[in-house]
């Protein structure tokens, strides 16, 4: 159980993490969910204790993680795979964290095994692929057999067989019971893995709710309009508070109103439509669409 | 629901909150031992030691052989002044600074010294230092292990080197006043050289630890342990003086000087304990400066 109370954390002037409560319960695979920025990492440096706040709290089974005097046993860690030294080989630095919790030696082939990294077990971890990496990043996070896991971005590098490993093992972890928390920039990465979610952007909470809540709230909203009288339409909706946007082949995507509304406004104005149907927004334009106002680095193109 | 019951059952301990997977327990032991795989474990560390330390042996040794050849074909005590001059000094020939070539020890400062740094540096400009703390947040106790072991390693380097090299050295000019142990001054020699190089290892990690960048600390390092000992080494102002005095590498200079030869000590020198102070005073520093950054900031 991760339990976090507005939490803020201010670096100068910007801020990275602003007033931000969740709780991440056990059993579940959470999907933490924000654009590029939206301060998901420095969110889990406070959890770890590794940055301290400007202000609020964050605790971990009840308490303050960094009151632990050793960590592994609590919580399993992957905040970034480069967060080794390259001149070790994959054993020494698993060993090295095993000595160092009181942790019995075995557990180094144990991980080293269930992450499928017997075999470069010797090699130095500086030669190692980015998935390589990411698989020993969770090598370190199991050698404690945690309750609770970090994983920050863990599906970067990894091949397709090393996403489905992956997935399972989460699946796997949460059903043990454990609170599993996952970060991502891409909900299509979370859609197959999580079933709770935490949305940021801009360091501030967007949804803390299950994937089904999640979509049905922020999916199905949309309606395509295709008309040949395009004078007229376009302001009509807006008058009755829809967002109107024109697609470059024509149609206008029309988000706010029902499509039996739209469809009610066309006739009473006698506004031809030659084509009127909602979409089905995929969750990814869900949550684009959701942290649209809080996305720090935009491109112009898709603007309204 | 969670925060309760760790308050109300009082449970103040590692293993309370761990019925499931009883956690061992904390020692420090485990700390030393996690240090000492990760120092031993980079292949560059055995290496620059080695190195390092068969260098400036090297360099004591051959100097030592050196005198011998040249002492023995030389008359013991230096000709009379020419009339008119002021007698000189009698300057015997000095079997003790062969043991300890100044130039050779500044190497072996600047090698350990870089160690230290990098021992420190190493675990920020990689990004392991996230990891560390993750697995062990205590992150003085990570410190005081790290400083230990590094400090062990030093010392027992610096016991070997500066032993053998005293030990060899006068035994090739032992024709030409060469010591032993029980010499005035000669344990006190051995004893200063071989804390020197655990002194500098661990204002090493000290700088280390402030700059957290590799060039950065390393230039540092030399420069305050090489460098400022000779910028201060002018006697026209008692503080320049005074400040050259307070420096690692002037207290070694006074600790490792033959007493029993007639040395122009300077206008203000340094006292034997004096220097002993400078060692305690720098170590001291070192730790303290280290704990407190590396425990306060961010990663």
């Amino acid at each position: 159980m991760i339990e976090v109370e507005e939490l803020t954390k201010r670096y100068g002037t910007t801020i990275a993490v602003d007033h931000l409560s969740f709780t991440v319960r056990p059993g579940h695979v959470t999907g933490f969910l924000g654009p590029n920025g939206a301060g998901k990492s420095t969110t889990l440096r406070l959890v770890l204790g590794l940055n301290t706040p400007t202000g609020g709290a964050v605790t971990v089974d009840g308490r303050p993680f960094a009151e632990r005097a050793r960590g592994l046993r609590h919580i399993g860690a992957l905040l970034d795979a480069h967060d080794v030294h390259g001149g070790r080989t994959a054993r020494a630095h698993l060993s090295m964290l095993t000595a160092g919790n009181g942790l019995p030696r075995r557990r180094v082939a144990e991980v080293l095994a269930e992450v499928g990294l017997s075999e470069a077990a010797g090699r130095r971890i500086g030669g190692f692929s980015l998935g390589m990496k990411q698989r020993l990043g969770i090598a370190a996070a199991l050698l404690g057999d945690p309750p609770v896991l970090l994983f920050d971005e863990p599906l970067n590098g990894l091949d397709p067989e090393g996403v489905l490993w992956v997935r399972g093992l989460f699946r796997r972890l949460a059903d043990e019971g454990r609170t599993v928390l996952v970060s991502s920039h891409l909900m299509r990465e979370m859609e197959q893995t999580a079933e709770d979610l935490v949305v940021i952007g801009r360091g501030r909470l967007i949804a803390a709710e299950s994937l089904g809540d999640f979509a049905a709230r922020a999916t199905g909203r949309r309606v395509s309009v295709r008309t040949p009288d395009a004078g007229a339409l376009p302001s009509l909706l807006a008058a009755e508070g829809a967002a109107v946007r024109a697609e470059p082949d024509g149609s206008y995507t029309v988000t706010g109103l029902p499509a039996e509304r739209i469809g009610e406004l066309a006739f009473a104005h006698g506004v031809r439509l030659h084509e009127l149907s909602p979409k089905v927004a995929s969750l990814e334009e869900a949550f684009i669409e959701l942290t649209a106002d809080s996305v720090e680095f935009t491109t112009s193109t898709g603007a309204v | 629901m969670n925060t309760d019951t760790a308050t109300n059952t009082g449970i103040d301990t590692e293993a309370g909150m761990d019925t499931a997977t009883a956690a061992p327990q904390a020692r420090f032991r485990h700390l030393l031992a996690a240090e000492w795989i990760k120092f031993w474990s980079l292949r560059s560390t055995a290496l620059v030691l080695v190195a390092g330390a068969l260098t400036t042996f090297g360099i004591c040794v051959n100097a030592a052989r050196v005198n011998a050849d040249r002492l023995a074909h030389q008359a013991e005590l230096p000709p009379e002044p020419p009339s008119g001059k002021p007698p000189m000094p009698q300057m015997v020939y000095d079997p003790l600074g062969a043991a300890y070539v100044s130039p050779a020890w500044a190497l072996l400062m600047i090698v350990v010294a870089a160690l230290g740094a990098s021992v420190v540096f190493g675990e920020y400009t990689s990004g392991l230092i996230r990891t560390t703390f993750a697995a062990v947040p205590a992150r003085r106790a990570v410190v005081a292990a790290k400083v230990t072991v590094v400090g062990a390693v030093t010392l027992v380097l610096g016991a070997a080197v500066s032993g053998s090299s005293f030990g060899v050295t006068q035994a090739i000019l032992r024709d030409h006043y060469g010591m032993s142990l029980t010499d005035p001054g000669a344990l006190r020699a051995v004893t200063a050289s071989a804390l020197l190089l655990p002194l500098c290892a661990l204002i090493g990690m000290t700088v280390g630890a402030l700059i957290r960048h590799a060039a950065g600390a390393v230039v540092s390092v030399i420069g305050l342990l090489i460098l400022v000992p000779q910028f201060f080494a002018g006697e026209r102002y008692r503080w320049v003086a005074e400040t050259g005095n307070a420096m690692p590498l002037t207290a070694w200079d006074r600790l490792v000087l033959n007493p029993g030869r007639d040395y122009d000590l300077g206008k203000y020198p340094l006292t034997v304990t004096e220097a002993w102070c400078v060692y305690g005073a720098w170590a001291a520093a070192a730790v303290a400066v280290a704990v407190l950054v590396v425990g306060r900031r961010d990663v």
